[in-house]
């Protein structure tokens, strides 16, 4: 284990030396004067900007200036946003938790949905319900999300009036932000209207991540298909048959849980199509998260911006990715003698 | 199968959990109201702007006037101060302060005292007086008091005593008293101010509004929300709901959709009114608006300098099809720059003729049978006395291409445009104007007096000295019915000379949904929130099946006087 998990940090601190020389390069390639990409200083006086040239030690060789840029973003300095001149990452702060937040509850009804439907259809293999759920997977699967989102306002907020359409939680409740994560935040706070503010910030959130959840519900059916029909294939769950086991026992005692080691190994490749496919919803349903004001940005041309959130961005799904390696590795013994790695 | 019942247990205990919420969360829903506004407000204080999305989140929900518009037929009527006396010759104004009237009492600041006679002086000598100490904080502008001349107008303002000030004028005016009741002539708090000073933070005072309205600020986050709080030591009866909150939504769908899903109770200009006046639990409301959209020409460059050109081209437009094409039926047609809601409009002015063939016979006598060129500016942007003038201008292209006159359209960005309509480089051009009060002069003077030629806001250049005299006289007269009449001569000078063709008062929408009471809209000046308040669910089922449907028209100011 020990050997796996320094493997593993070796690959992040490569993985993080690749992503950083990305995003510090790419500084060059925006139009504009790179250290003002860089830091996001348009109104900088000629003095600041010289005391920012300096920091940045841009009179010196590129890999001296990397390393310069590296120091900053190590104590937490990713320049200013161009459009509003506000701190980047105290606006990352604010607002990854509830694109996190979004994320993990969405992944949450994926699984749910998903994961099960999977099994049914891999037990009911090339029955009628198998080609059912295949079919309806398809159809979800090819369901561009921002049609969906729109469609699922239409039906459930407009018309049925049953979810509300925009926003994390009614404007009407007042929660201090703490750790960004809204329902935390919500038990915290010392509100009266606490327990109405959950259950309000509980309907806003079951419509978008609903919709997020579709694609990757879809993904994880037909992962958890095929690794059901290849453990109901494999000769211990004969031998379980063969010892008088009856079908219900042999699914629950052994086939499921062989089935969802599997499966849980892709949980962190789709968490990143996930929070892709989040940012998208993001927009539609005015939820205050990162995705939406990375796609404000993109709009703005605010180039700082688009640099440092996608940084933060692919750092936080490349951790997510190791930490599904790590349960993975917890709960499959075998996983952690794999010497090529993922 | 453990798992399996603890999700079911959660997910029902989540359901139950949404279903007690329905029962709790109409306590705090039903004290509260969100409206969706279309923009963010520029600042917190009215006097330093005349943009009506500012004025909206400001002036009725934060502040107080003295006096302040009543009722139906806009009777002025006491507000801070509780009488007022104007002398025999007009020149000395003297207003009598209430004495219980509490500030803001907020997290940055807590008042010592109650509203007195500092506080009144404070506010007007901010905007009035260039050497005020708060004169230049924020910037230094004050668009009403300069346009209205007040600084000219107002010669001293005396404190009498702590409750009593009187304002010297330097001739009478009789809108002087219309222009104290407008949303701009607000009162702040002299202590605020000196409080600021002190901590050196001078530009907090925009920011941080201290005011004696029904509602303070709470919070407010840019592009994003404004909540007010009630003011529970207001000085009349406390607002009836608790808390107030600005959705700000500039997306015109967006709009729509948080209506319809119920996330707004009031929504500011929404759009697919048929689609809202379906519904049974929403309301569309409509209120005509004093403002008038306009052609107008320069009468200094040829050949509009012709009396006769110009009636011609009033004769070749058709503004129905203006209306139903610009304004999609949500405007009134105008007959004159005054609405027909205003007292003073006259019945007797005939509605304009579309007559192509007389227009072509009176161009002909000015001696343009061969027709002309002339350019038409249009604005480019959306104002609510036209929502498209560049449509309109097309339209009017293509009404004067009938009678041999080539129309070139022209359009600058929205300050140049104005800058230059100041300095007369244009032929025609088409304009509109929204009344401050209702007082009939507000559109008299300013869109066409000789005065208003040097200010820039009468870009017509049209100068007549009876129609001044006229106006002038109306302001002194006191008599209501004189000065009706002497109105409706002015506005058939107007029709006589054709400086202008007016063409719409256009109509200001809003939507609510049906258990938010009391009114919000006026027909001039900014929403006010104060009266409103949300009828209980349970009550309303029953009050349902007579709620109006489709369009109520409130058109206040029926001009029966």
């Amino acid at each position: 284990m020990f050997v796996f998990t320094l493997r593993r940090l070796s690959l992040f601190l490569f993985t993080m030396l690749l992503l950083t020389l990305l995003s510090f390069s790419v500084n060059f390639l925006f139009p504009g004067e790179a250290i003002i990409n860089l830091t996001g200083a348009i109104n900088a006086t000629p003095s600041q900007l010289a005391e920012l040239n300096d920091a940045y030690q841009t009179h010196r060789n590129f890999f001296i200036q990397y390393f310069a840029y590296l120091g900053h973003i190590i104590n937490g300095d990713l320049g200013l946003s161009m459009a509003s001149q506000s701190d980047i990452s105290t606006e990352i702060v604010n607002l990854l938790p509830a694109t996190i937040e979004l994320s993990l509850v969405a992944l949450f009804i994926a699984m749910l949905v998903g994961i099960p439907l999977g099994f049914i259809a891999a037990i009911k293999h090339n029955k009628a319900t198998d080609n059912l759920i295949l079919s309806v997977s398809m159809l979800g699967y090819s369901i561009p999300v921002f049609w969906l989102g729109l469609l699922a306002i239409l039906t459930f907020s407009i018309n049925l009036g049953w979810f509300p359409s925009a926003g994390q939680i009614s404007l009407l409740f007042e929660i201090e932000l703490v750790t960004g994560i809204q329902f935390i935040d919500i038990l915290l706070s010392d509100s009266p209207y606490k327990w109405q503010a959950f259950s309000d910030a509980s309907a806003h959130i079951i419509l978008p991540a609903c919709v997020i959840a579709v694609a990757p519900a879809t993904i994880f059916i037909r992962l958890a298909r095929t690794s059901m029909i290849e453990v109901l294939e494999t000769s211990y769950i004969r031998a379980a048959s063969a010892k008088g086991l009856t079908f219900k026992q042999i699914i629950f005692r052994h086939a499921i849980r062989n089935a969802l080691i599997k499966i849980i190994r892709h949980v962190g490749l789709q968490f990143a199509n996930l929070v892709t496919i989040a940012m998208v919803t993001e927009v539609i349903f005015s939820w205050p998260g990162i995705g939406r004001w990375l796609i404000e940005s993109i709009y703005q041309r605010d180039y700082t911006a688009i640099e440092s959130g996608l940084l933060v961005l692919s750092c936080f799904i490349f951790i997510v990715h190791i930490l599904t390696d790590f349960i993975y590795a917890a709960l499959n013994p075998l996983a952690r003698g794999n010497k090529y790695g993922t | 199968m453990n798992y399996l019942k603890l999700i079911t247990t959660a997910l029902v205990s989540l359901l139950l959990l949404t279903a007690c919420n329905e029962e709790g969360k109409l306590s705090l829903n039903e004290r509260s109201i969100i409206y969706c506004a279309e923009g963010s407000p520029e600042t917190f204080n009215p006097q330093l702007v005349t943009s009506g999305t500012t004025i909206d989140a400001t002036s009725n929900q934060l502040y107080n006037r003295l006096i302040a518009y009543q009722g139906d037929e806009n009777i002025l009527s006491p507000a801070l101060a509780k009488s007022w006396h104007v002398t025999a010759d007009g020149k000395k104004i003297t207003f009598y302060l209430r004495k219980n009237v509490a500030f803001h009492n907020t997290d940055y600041f807590t008042p010592s005292r109650m509203l007195n006679a500092d506080d009144v002086i404070f506010s007007f000598k901010r905007a009035l007086d260039t050497d005020h100490p708060y004169h230049l904080v924020s910037g230094g502008n004050y668009p009403f008091f300069q346009d209205a001349g007040l600084s000219d107008l107002i010669d001293n303002i005396e404190k009498i005593n702590d409750y009593t000030i009187r304002f010297h004028l330097t001739h009478p005016d009789n809108s002087f008293l219309a222009n104290l009741a407008t949303d701009f002539a607000i009162v702040l708090s002299a202590e605020y101010a000196e409080q600021l000073t002190m901590q050196e933070a001078k530009s907090d005072i925009d920011t941080h509004p201290i005011g004696t309205g029904p509602f303070k600020l709470k919070e407010y986050r840019v592009g994003s929300l404004i909540r007010f709080y009630r003011h529970n030591q207001y000085w009349q009866e406390p607002a009836k709901i608790e808390q107030l909150v600005f959705d700000i939504t500039p997306s015109n769908t967006g709009r729509l959709t948080k209506l319809l899903a119920k996330e707004c109770d009031v929504v500011a200009y929404p759009i697919a009114h048929e689609k809202i006046t379906q519904r049974k639990d929403l309301s569309l409301e409509a209120i005509t608006a004093l403002n008038v959209g306009y052609f107008g020409f320069n009468v200094n460059k040829a050949p509009f300098d012709n009396e006769l050109v110009r009636q011609a081209i009033s004769y070749a437009i058709n503004k129905e099809t203006l209306l139903e094409a610009v304004y999609q039926g949500k405007a009134e047609m105008a007959n004159s720059i005054l609405p027909k809601t205003s007292w003073a409009f006259d019945e007797s002015i005939p509605e304009q003729e579309f007559n192509p063939e007389l227009a072509e016979s009176l161009l002909t006598l000015a001696g343009y049978s061969e027709g002309f060129t002339m350019d038409l500016w249009a604005m480019p942007i959306q104002r609510p006395y036209n929502p498209n003038a560049i449509t309109m201008a097309k339209l009017i292209q293509s009404d004067l291409k009938k009678i041999n006159i080539k129309v070139n359209i022209i359009s600058y960005e929205w300050n140049t445009f104005l800058q230059r309509l100041k300095q007369g480089e244009h032929q025609s051009f088409l304009l509109g104007w929204s009344a401050d009060h209702p007082d009939p002069d507000n559109f008299f003077t300013p869109i066409l007096s000789c005065s208003a030629t040097k200010t820039g806001s009468n870009t017509t250049f049209w100068c007549n000295k009876e129609y001044d005299a006229i106006i002038k006289r109306a302001l002194r007269t006191t008599n209501i019915n004189q000065r009706k009449k002497y109105y409706a001569q002015a506005m058939a000078i107007i029709k006589k000379e054709v400086p202008l063709i007016p063409i719409a008062h256009s109509k200001r929408y809003q939507a609510r949904g049906n258990n938010v009471i009391g009114e919000i809209l006026a027909p001039f000046g900014g929403i006010n929130f104060y009266q409103v308040a949300k009828r209980n669910l349970t009550k309303k089922k029953s009050l349902d099946t007579h709620s109006p449907q489709g369009i109520k028209s409130n058109i206040m100011n029926t001009g029966e006087n």
